[in-house]
């Protein structure tokens, strides 16, 4: 019993010890998701700030870089929980990660109310860069339409007369169909907005048949993209009627696309804001120190933007002279976003969203024979999100 | 909307209403037999499609991969029965339903950990991946029309060995009287591991004969149980006819809901309101069916004779 | 007596599970933990919720696999209002929980019909449809979920739930009031009559109760505390998402009232507790924490008939030989 004692006055002590130190270190705390079928996105960030974290030699302007991990568990209660639990026991200077506009959502406020920068490393969601953007918000990623915006524009410039468009009915899929909506000047032949739940899309892909259109507009990430990929060959589509779409291919699935042979995606084109092969220094090393960390695996986006956001966070801190606890002055410097980002030229609008190039991507092999993303051309240049103007900053 | 379209969402329908026959089937047949409401059913679907996976990679025909992949369905039902499920046929309903939910916790965890959070497929050979013109311009992939056919013959030989073997009789007596079948002097042991066996072959079957076109993930049971469990609660738990005829009415409803719904709204409101609501009442439409259906018959459709 | 006798090991765990309910803002500090004051409060919020399911379930035997649909009525009640600019809690509560009532109502009514497993699947099937309608209204953020900017004003002066205390004891002050309501309820003839009816309907009914309007009333009653719940949630996360009445949040709510032990007063407060401390543990400990969690659960099934409450019931019973 005493020895029980002991030990936990020993944690006691070394909890207050904890605390004395926390102003010669850098506390970001990070939200992921790292289980359930979602995580393979979460990994892939946590490989990316950890590559960053690598880079900067795991500190920042002197002091001791802190990265804590929490899991989301793909539900917006959970992230919240998580985020008072960074706030109020770890006492993290930064919030980051978020990948789902959902977890987003319930979140950010706890952050703003503690007075916190938070940033999104991944979700878009427009509200944010609108209504109710704010001050201690920036996002490091995009906002949900520009992307399908950019293959909108992609479309008409390659001709296509008419399309089918289909993503899973949730938030973000509705707002990727809205995008593409936005810049397409064809005609919008079909739109299916399909139960989260579903991986069968056999009613779709015939209705798809029957209406012949010039091309089909996708958005399905994660776990949807094998499934409906496969289904779209299997009904005798691929070849007949060119496939288009956003997020749905990526470093993260095309490994295993690789490994399931689905042969009928290479040469596929979608369009994003980055691409592992952007011509600037600091995508090369991140690109290559990546492979080296992960499985040899290419990053997708995802983990582009994780390292952009703590090389923000890192530019930020020690442009404004070191410390990470003077919100005002990290604010200032990190809308200055003097940084060397992997997608090369990057600037802030007053919505802090990013103002950025959007470029289209093909599946290509590598000298290796591996399946990546190559870049083909800039479709939108300095594009900034739609909504900028509502947003009152 | 065309006739081919229609035909084609048809049978689109009853291929999801197949599968979904293959998963209640079971899951009536223990409730029914053992009293025992299995929300891990769904686990054993997916049991279903990771071993399908991983035999098919190993030995590199599909074919041999998804026999082998059988036995072990067999087996792990077997197991997961004497080891745990057989301890809580005694207890009430809702022990199990919490006992079970545990059980499905911990296989999507330890799946996660074992396949990693992308899963695992099945890769359809050319032979398979190709599709056939059935005239009147209807053109099916013949993948699933392998799924149609032999989840008919599974159906089919569920059927005869209910309907033809004595231990089919025994299963007919003790879903109807439970207490007469042990007074007959039956190995009720036994006789319940065999029902849990063969409800685990059925549902992991199913996992395994639609992995190829949805690949297989952890935690992919859950979204199906549900399903499955609407389905025999309407059929009339513990009735395998009424499970086929329930399963093959929500997979046509939920088909042709999704495909025609919109449709049928643009027809009383306008497109914006259409566009919206269509998914919405889709996804709802078999749950408003399943209250209707309880409304009326609070036993469901073929309540069980002895019921 | 409420607790039974105080100074049972029964009477002990439960009085320091109401203690630490009461200090836990001042100990939380303390302790270098003052997260746990958050902890607390959406235990005390969940609480509410498995009580008024205990009171169905664990008195009157319905077994509702729904029953976090009417934490999400209510607290999209208080979110839909807020967003269309009426804030005033003196019209949210009230709306919230009638609207609760008139949903519990129309379920209970159709649902009762059935029996058994029935039971279970059809409260289940109606969750799930307002799983689905929640998910679909694209104006009220759909699964990205509601974000409640301002919290229910009631103009009382010092009453300001977006202060952390303030909505700390005003979780406390109706979780106590659902555990009062239960006594009160559990111990009426109307109780009875449901308690009755969990052991034999059918003799209930041929002494001449009408058990099914009894227990339609108990069903409505509990959805109306568990509106409670939700109008609190929505206050303190300042947050509403599907997820909220999905059905595995309804699973939680069973396993937090059979942990603490059904059919007790205060079981489902322990249960929650245990529940949500136990989760926040194992996740610290391990991001693969259902691997634990989920044989920790059949081991409570198997192991501990009676939950918390029995578990503690029996040690008196012991020390009693």
């Amino acid at each position: 019993m005493f020895k029980k004692l002991m030990l936990a006055g020993s944690a006691v002590a070394m909890m207050v010890a904890g605390t004395a130190h926390a102003s010669d270190t850098v506390k970001v705390g990070i939200v992921l998701t790292l289980t359930t079928p979602a995580a393979i996105i979460g990994k892939q960030m946590k490989a990316g700030f950890e590559v960053a974290y690598d880079h900067l030699g795991g500190q920042i302007a002197g002091k001791k870089l802190e990265l804590i991990f929490e899991d989301d568990t793909f539900k917006p209660n959970i992230g919240k929980q998580k985020t008072e639990k960074l706030v109020k026991r770890d006492k993290v200077d930064f919030l980051t990660g978020y990948i789902w506009s959902h977890v987003l959502g319930a979140s950010a406020p706890v952050g703003f109310k503690a007075g916190k920068i938070v940033i999104s490393s991944n979700a878009g969601h427009s509200i944010f860069a609108g209504k109710k953007c704010n001050k201690n918000f920036f996002n490091a990623a995009w906002e949900n339409m520009q992307t399908p915006m950019a293959m909108g524009q992609l479309l008409n410039k390659k001709n296509v007369k008419s399309i089918y468009v289909l993503a899973p009915n949730y938030a973000a899929g509705k707002q990727m169909i809205t995008g593409v909506e936005k810049t397409f000047k064809g005609k919008i032949v079909g739109k299916e907005l399909t139960p989260m739940s579903h991986k069968d899309w056999s009613a779709e892909l015939s209705k798809i048949k029957a209406a012949k259109p010039d091309g089909v507009f996708v958005f399905y990430p994660g776990a949807w993209g094998p499934a409906f990929f496969t289904q779209y060959k299997q009904a005798g589509l691929s070849g007949k009627i060119p496939l288009y779409n956003v997020f749905s291919i990526d470093g993260a699935n095309l490994p295993r696309f690789q490994k399931a042979k689905m042969d009928h995606l290479v040469g596929m084109i979608n369009t994003g804001h980055w691409s592992p092969d952007l011509d600037n220094a600091a995508n090369k090393r991140f690109v290559a120190d990546f492979r080296k960390k992960y499985r040899n695996e290419y990053p997708a986006h995802y983990a582009a933007q994780a390292y952009d956001s703590l090389m923000m966070i890192a530019a930020a801190v020690e442009q404004s002279g070191g410390d990470p606890k003077n919100v005002d002055a990290v604010r200032s410097a990190m809308e200055q976003a003097k940084f060397a980002s992997v997608r090369g030229p990057f600037k802030f609008g007053k919505n802090h969203f990013p103002i950025q190039n959007f470029y289209s991507r093909e599946v290509v092999k590598d000298k290796d024979g591996t399946w990546m993303l190559n870049k083909r051309e800039t479709v939108l240049k300095n594009h900034a999100p739609a909504m900028s103007s509502e947003c009152k900053l | 909307m065309t006739f081919a379209l229609f035909v084609e969402q048809i049978i689109n329908g009853l291929q999801l209403g197949i599968i979904l026959f293959l998963v209640a089937a079971g899951l009536t047949l223990i409730f029914g037999i053992m009293d025992l409401v299995n929300l891990a059913h769904g686990t054993l679907y997916m049991f279903g499609a990771f071993f399908a996976a991983t035999m098919v990679s190993i030995t590199g025909s599909i074919v041999w991969g998804m026999i082998l992949a059988i036995p072990l369905m067999l087996l792990a039902g077997v197991l997961l029965e004497v080891t745990i499920l057989r301890t809580l046929y005694t207890r009430n309903h809702l022990d199990q339903v919490l006992a079970t939910f545990g059980l499905i916790l911990f296989f999507n965890e330890l799946f996660l950990i074992a396949w990693g959070p992308e899963g695992t497929g099945i890769a359809l050979p050319p032979w398979l991946s190709g599709s056939t013109k059935l005239g009147m311009g209807i053109e099916l992939p013949d993948y699933r029309i392998v799924i149609l056919v032999s989840g008919l013959i599974v159906a089919a030989m569920l059927y005869f060995l209910v309907a033809k073997t004595k231990i089919g009789m025994l299963i007919r007596a003790g879903a109807s009287n439970r207490e007469m079948v042990g007074a007959l002097g039956v190995n009720i042991k036994l006789l319940y591991t065999a029902v849990f066996g063969i409800g685990a072959v059925m549902a992991g079957f199913a996992g395994m004969i639609i992995t190829p076109i949805t690949q297989a993930e952890a935690g992919m049971g859950e979204g199906f149980l549900i399903l499955a469990f609407v389905v025999i609660v309407i059929g009339g738990i513990g009735s395998i006819r009424g499970a086929f005829y329930a399963a093959i009415i929500t997979g046509l409803i939920d088909t042709l809901g999704r495909s025609f719904i919109d449709v049928v709204l643009l027809l009383v409101v306008e497109s914006v309101t259409a566009e919206t609501a269509g998914p919405a009442i889709s996804s709802m439409l078999i749950y408003i069916l399943m209250a209707i259906v309880l409304a009326l018959k609070p036993n469901g459709l073929f309540p069980p004779r002895g019921a | 007596m409420l607790m039974g006798s105080l100074w049972t090991p029964r009477g002990i765990y439960n009085a320091v599970i109401i203690i630490l309910c009461i200090i836990m803002p001042w100990l939380a500090p303390a302790i270098g933990q003052e997260f746990f004051t958050d902890v607390f409060t959406r235990t005390m919020i969940f609480a509410i919720a498995a009580i008024s399911l205990n009171l169905i379930m664990g008195y009157g035997g319905m077994i509702s696999f729904g029953h976090a649909v009417y934490i999400g009525i209510g607290g999209y009640t208080v979110g839909i209002l807020s967003y269309h600019g009426i804030d005033n809690g003196w019209i949210q509560w009230p709306m919230a929980i009638g609207l609760c009532g008139v949903f519990a109502l129309i379920f209970g009514a159709i649902s009762l019909r059935t029996k058994g497993v029935y039971f279970i699947m059809i409260t289940l099937a109606f969750a799930q449809m307002m799983y689905f309608l929640s998910v679909s209204i694209e104006k009220y953020g759909s699964d990205d979920g509601l974000n409640i900017d301002s919290q229910s004003q009631f103009g009382v002066p010092f009453f300001d739930l977006s202060d952390p205390l303030t909505i700390y004891y005003t979780a406390f002050l109706c979780m106590m009031l659902c555990v009062y309501i239960t006594y009160r309820f559990v111990n009426s003839r109307f109780g009875m009559v449901i308690r009755g009816s969990m052991s034999n309907d059918e003799r209930m009914r041929s002494i001449g109760y009408p058990t099914y309007g009894y227990k339609l009333t108990a069903f409505v009653i509990a959805g109306m505390m568990a509106g409670l719940s939700g109008i609190l949630s929505a206050n303190f996360e300042a947050f509403m998402s599907p997820d909220n009445l999905f059905w595995i949040a309804s699973g939680d709510l069973i396993f937090m009232v059979v942990l603490g032990g059904m059919g007790t007063i205060f079981g489902p407060i322990g249960g929650t507790v245990l529940f949500l401390v136990i989760s926040e543990i194992l996740s610290n400990f391990t991001e693969s924490w259902h691997l634990i969690f989920g044989p920790l659960l059949i081991l409570v099934v198997l192991y501990m008939r009676g939950g918390m409450e029995g578990f503690f019931a029996s040690l008196g019973r012991s020390q009693n030989d």
